[in-house]
């Protein structure tokens, strides 16, 4: 039986790794899950809340879209539409080009790294620093994110130390205040030589225009400060209806992804900078990216984005406990990711056909969820895609059920079938070639088989 | 609730569904679940010609040989009494999964309307039956695994009152319950390094707590579970609730 990627990344990762995201999740989903019913009477209904708000905006994107543009427009930011990632690329580069731009500080974006724009602007020539600490690791390291909210869960301080030394950021030391502050000293004078500051967006409201930005770190806040022009990458689902909306929604946004009441910092961006202020950027470009999300959206999965990027429902998976980010091959990891990457991949859906079957269907990534995105039924609803795609990866590991359906279907059938199976309390089963067998008995035993005898009790009693 | 738009319990005829597990490993629990029911009354009606739910097909990703499965018990499944199953998993196919796999499909509106009345055994004594104490004794320290496919529906709450009801069982808790076990249907074969990582993180939890058996109210677990520990050199002892259940009311 053809193994599973995941689940072999899972056995060949060091225990170590595995040791430090399991007990980070574990913490932060169990202070999530504290904080959320001490201080909120019935949180499972603002989730549910949530979900409605979200599921609004999705059903109504067609006129919501246009309304914060003029909305955007009127408040003095230009608007950029890229429907792909190359195009989304290229109207950062164009931007930046018409100013003669060099230098760009990024805050953190999932979406730059969906379009992997910090390598495309490294090929133009252009410097694009990442501020935020665990982002600015990543990109020292040439490494990838692990993770949508801690990008280097699957790193200890000692492998940061060391990549400090190598990258001429003082001797070793790997007391993380040092590291911090190291950082700090970097990073401050990188932000006064920008010209650009890029950010993404967690919520855009409709009604005012208004970009909601959280960070815990205030770099995204730093990367707005000198730089003359402010670019925002925003999904085209991160819409919200109203002002008021950012209330429930940042109440949960925090609480699900870092245990946090609000995070420490939590901007309101209107526009560029007025005639009356003296700071900030002279201009502010946003680039609504689709990159597949349209498609999302006319699929049968389109629930997903409602996701507000939380990383909860990776938090609580026993998978990805078990495997980390990196076994997922892609930029979202976890249960939202096993449902947003291969949808995203578009035509690629079979490379990443496998992702929606590494879940036991437990349904705790549901019940976490902030927007109470159903998720086992998405993965459900994907793998059954796969299947009928005939995605060589969506069959690996997985026994047919053809044969098993059709006895299934014929009662005599099935019946003989229960009191042959006896047989397999008389064979030697750990001899026998079976994959699903196999796989089974290599960690556990099986019980006996005892097809039948519960048939013939029922008769008895019947008669008696 | 997953299961929250129910058909209302009239009488006390029910149809039993032995589960395909019960049917070929776990004949005891099937038994319990008989013994349970007729000791809350009920005249039970177990057709022939049942075989499965199809939730290993429908999980697989095989939702074709899952609706073959599905019809199946449809036309097995007749009438309007409820279907009552010693098994939290495959009451939520029945229940919400098959819907899932049935939305395009012309017969959705049977496969939904037997979802309406198929219940999981415990939610049915108490939520169905409005039982709200069981006799007898047993005295044991039980830990209650909560099977992952009861999340979202009243059975955890409902085995918890019945448990706490019996003479001298003492409901002992442990950590992390609200992780997965690591079973999963096909996902223990086809990824059976996290499945076995899983369980021994279940194990290890419910050790702790020293309990005397462990019970749940899906015997899938137990398998994976027992099956573990057994392969491991330290058997644990497991039971389905509804064995608790009726050793306690032979035991007054």
């Amino acid at each position: 039986m053809a193994k599973q990627l995941i689940d072999q990344f899972a056995a060949a990762l060091p225990a170590d790794k595995r040791a430090s995201v399991y007990q980070s999740t574990k913490s932060t989903h169990e202070k999530r899950t504290k904080m959320l019913f001490d201080q909120f009477a019935e949180p499972n209904r603002l989730r549910s809340l949530a979900g409605g708000i979200k599921q609004h905006v999705l059903e109504h994107l067609d006129t919501l879209l246009p309304e914060v543009e003029a909305k955007l427009q009127a408040n003095g930011a230009k608007v950029h539409w890229a429907a792909t990632a190359e195009a989304a690329c290229a109207a950062v580069l164009g931007i930046m080009q018409a100013r003669g731009a060099t230098k760009m500080v990024k805050a953190k974006t999932m979406v730059s790294e969906e379009i992997e724009l910090a390598h495309f602007l490294e090929k133009h020539g252009i410097e694009a620093l990442e501020t935020d600490l665990g982002e600015f690791i990543v990109q020292i390291d040439h490494d990838h994110p692990s993770h949508i909210v801690r990008p280097i869960i699957h790193k200890n301080r000692r492998e940061i130390a060391t990549s400090f030394e190598k990258h001429g950021l003082g001797a070793y030391n790997d007391d993380p205040q040092t590291i911090t502050r190291r950082a700090r000293e970097f990073l401050r004078q990188k932000y006064l030589q920008a010209d650009v500051g890029l950010t993404g967006a967690n919520f855009v409201s409709v009604e005012s225009g208004r970009l909601v930005l959280v960070t815990n770190e205030g770099n995204s806040r730093f990367s707005l400060a000198a730089p003359k022009v402010h670019i925002a990458l925003v999904g085209i689902e991160k819409l919200v209806p109203r002002d008021r909306d950012l209330g429930l929604l940042l109440n949960l946004l925090a609480r699900s992804a870092t245990a946090q009441q609000l995070t420490v910092y939590t901007e309101f961006i209107s526009g560029p900078k007025s005639a009356t202020q003296p700071d900030g950027p002279e201009e502010m470009h946003v680039i609504f990216v689709d990159n597949g999300r349209s498609e999302v959206l006319a699929s049968e999965c389109r629930e997903i984005l409602r996701c507000i990027r939380c990383g909860a429902c990776m938090n609580v998976c026993p998978v990805y406990r078990q495997a980390s980010g990196h076994a997922y091959r892609t930029v979202y990891p976890g249960p939202v990711g096993a449902v947003l990457s291969p949808l995203l991949a578009g035509k690629k859906f079979p490379e990443l056909a496998d992702l929606p079957k590494a879940s036991s269907l437990c349904g705790a990534c549901n019940e976490v969820c902030p927007v109470d995105i159903p998720i086992p039924d998405l993965l459900l609803r994907l793998r059954d895609k796969g299947k009928r795609e005939g995605a060589p990866l969506a069959a690996a590991g997985t026994p047919p059920m053809g044969a098993w359906a059709l006895l299934a279907t014929q009662p005599t059938a099935w019946k003989a079938a229960l009191f042959g199976g006896k047989i397999i309390n008389y064979l030697p089963t750990k001899l026998l070639p079976i994959p699903p067998l196999r796989a089974w008995e290599d960690t556990r035993d099986l019980p006996e088989w005892k097809g039948g005898e519960f048939r013939k009790w029922m008769k008895g009693r019947g008669k008696s | 609730m997953l299961n929250a738009e129910r058909k209302p319990v009239t009488g006390k005829k029910v149809q039993l569904m032995a589960t395909c597990l019960c049917d070929a490993i776990y004949a005891d629990v099937a038994k319990a679940t008989v013994e349970v029911l007729e000791h809350a009354g009920c005249t039970i009606d177990f057709p022939e010609g049942q075989t499965c739910c199809g939730q290993p097909a429908f999980n697989g990703g095989d939702w074709t040989a899952a609706r073959k499965v599905v019809r199946h018990a449809v036309r097995t499944f007749t009438g309007g009494d409820p279907v009552i199953l010693p098994s939290g998993s495959c009451a939520a196919m029945m229940f919400h999964g098959a819907s899932l796999a049935f939305e395009h499909e012309p017969d959705l509106a049977e496969v939904e309307a037997l979802g309406r009345r198929t219940w999981e055994l415990m939610d049915f004594l108490v939520n169905g039956l409005g039982v709200t104490s069981w006799p007898g004794r047993f005295p044991a320290k039980i830990a209650l695994h909560r099977a992952c496919h009861t999340r979202g529906t009243g059975s955890i709450a409902a085995t918890l009152t019945l448990l706490r009801s019996i003479q001298g069982v003492e409901v002992v808790e442990f950590g992390e319950v609200e992780q997965c076990c690591g079973f999963g249907g096909t996902f223990s074969v086809s990824f059976p390094n996290v499945s076995t990582a899983m369980g021994d993180l279940k194990l290890e939890h419910i050790r702790a707590a020293k309990p005397d058996l462990l019970a749940s109210v899906d015997m899938s677990c137990m398998m994976h579970l027992s099956g573990r520990a057994a392969h491991e050199g330290h058997p644990i002892k497991t039971m389905h609730v509804a064995q608790v259940l009726r050793d306690a009311m032979k035991n007054t």
